[in-house]
């Protein structure tokens, strides 16, 4: 019962120091890993900013592979709610009548489908259509459109075997100048069309905010919902019980979500750079390096959950920081929780078991930690109830 | 049966009537403007924040820990703040009057 799961490699530095180290393309990161010192430091914007160099806040650094800064990730208050309020009822738009129905037919499809086969490479077979899919309902482009992000395979910025790629990145970047050129000559009803049209104090946004706030959408709702619908499915394979509780209780499903979500913590950090010399956990951080909040640490802060290394799928009370905390939580939590409970319904509907035939850890080089964030690999056979 | 009003940012009054459930559960049933569940219910998130008229603090029980850790940093969080998802819905509630805190 041990493929699916995610150790946590953070526990002893938790308790000791309650920090880490990582050194990052010679820009060191002091990892922050208890619960409420991430939350604390994540509150503290003026100290512990995003509206740095893009690309700086992200670990491991993307400064030198992109230019475009990240909307509105990467932008401070107060300029950061104006951004905020343009996207949020758009993202929102997940929870609407419409868009779950959308959803459930593309889930309901995609399981029918591999229940017919006898094995099924989860990550690229499941997960990444899943996710592609899913995401045309979230631009509101055509369903087409998923077989081009398909076909970029599942690291948009990572080859094979190198952390980061600045080919691949910007085949990601020339693409969305080519659909915001596209928006410009035939504007329709997608968020480029959307985001095109709408104003930030009196004025309309620019191609290269556009761009900023498309960049973040592909490259925040990708590794991460793929991970946790693949991470789903091997918890699945070895707890069969619990599709059969959820089939029992489908008012349970929401919960468990929290719960596997928690667990997975698909991203494990987001950096900050520090505005002035400070301390954390009374250890001294000077201005102009970097911190990093590590969700994924905070989410085993025995301090806060009992049993946090265990999957509790009716866990009641569950503070968990997988989606950020603060003024900026993850946009895209409405459309990953609803992608989440349509799946646990569809596979707790249609599926018996799920059989484990082969694996391969995707373990992310923390330096001092070494994490396994789910799979590179994950080949199964899905059987169907009679 | 309780009677619950919740009182809006924009000084609507709203009452329902629940047997059952979370508090939060019957706002976002009955779209109660400002109170989200983002979380299902689960303190995760914040988004179902009132404050409770302090004539009936009696009536629904002081704030757990979890809950003021949550809000610790919360500018709009005081003495009276609930995540109503941690309410339960007893006869106990009934005439309760909930202020539904701002947000950011």
């Amino acid at each position: 019962m041990k493929k699916s799961e995610l150790k946590d490699p953070f526990e002893d530095a938790r308790k000791a120091t309650g920090l880490g180290e990582m050194n990052d393309q010679n820009d060191p990161v002091k990892m922050v890993l208890g619960l409420k010192d991430v939350r604390k430091c994540a509150h503290n914007w003026k100290t512990f900013q995003s509206g740095a160099t893009p690309g700086r806040i992200v670990v491991p650094s993307e400064v030198n592979i992109r230019t475009t800064r990240q909307i509105p990730f990467e932008v401070d208050p107060p300029e950061h709610k104006a951004y905020r309020a343009l996207v949020d009822t758009w993202f929102k738009r997940p929870l609407e009548e419409e868009y779950t129905k959308k959803l459930t037919a593309q889930i309901d499809a995609i399981v029918e489908d591999v229940l017919t086969k006898d094995t099924v490479e989860v990550v690229e077979q499941f997960s990444l259509r899943l996710q592609s899919r899913a995401l045309t309902l979230l631009l509101n482009t055509p369903y087409e459109e998923a077989n081009t992000w398909i076909g970029w395979g599942t690291h948009v910025f990572r080859s094979e075997g190198e952390a980061l790629d600045g080919d691949k990145a910007n085949l990601l970047y020339d693409y969305i100048d080519e659909q915001i050129t596209e928006a410009i000559k035939n504007p329709g009803a997608d968020l480029y069309s959307v985001l095109l049209q709408s104003e930030k104090d009196g004025k309309k946004l620019t191609r290269e905010e556009v761009k900023g706030v498309m960049i973040l959408t592909f490259a925040g709702g990708r590794d991460t919902v793929i991970n946790t619908v693949t991470n789903a499915i091997a918890y699945f394979a070895e707890h069969p019980e619990s599709l059969k509780q959820l089939k029992a209780q489908p008012e349970t499903i929401t919960k468990a979500v929290e719960e596997l979500i928690r667990y997975f913590s698909p991203l494990t950090q987001m950096g900050r750079v520090v505005t002035e010399d400070t301390q954390v956990c009374e250890h001294a951080v000077k201005a102009d390096t970097r911190i990093s909040l590590c969700w994924a640490s905070a989410n085993r802060d025995e301090k806060t959950f009992e049993n946090p290394n265990e999957i509790v799928l009716d866990r009641k009370v569950n503070p968990h920081v997988a989606f950020g905390f603060g003024t900026h939580n993850c946009l895209g939590a409405t459309h990953a929780r609803q992608i989440m409970r349509i799946l646990l319904a569809t596979l707790s509907e249609k599926v018996d078991t799920i059989s484990i035939l082969d694996y391969k850890e995707n373990i992310e080089d923390l330096d001092q930690f070494k994490r396994k964030v789910g799979f590179d690999s994950l080949t199964v056979k899905f059987n169907a109830k009679h | 049966m309780a009677k619950i009003t919740f009182i809006t940012t924009d000084n609507k009054r709203i009452t329902l009537e629940g047997t059952s459930g979370s508090v939060m559960q019957l706002a976002v049933d009955n779209s109660v403007a400002g109170i989200d569940g983002d979380c299902g219910g689960v303190c995760s998130c914040a988004t179902c924040h009132v404050h409770v008229a302090p004539e009936h603090e009696a009536k629904t029980g002081q704030a757990t820990e979890i809950e003021t850790d949550m809000l610790e940093l919360n500018d709009h969080a005081n003495a009276h703040s609930r995540l109503c998802c941690q309410i339960e819905i007893t006869e106990a509630l009934d005439g309760v009057e909930l202020q539904v805190a701002e947000s950011d």
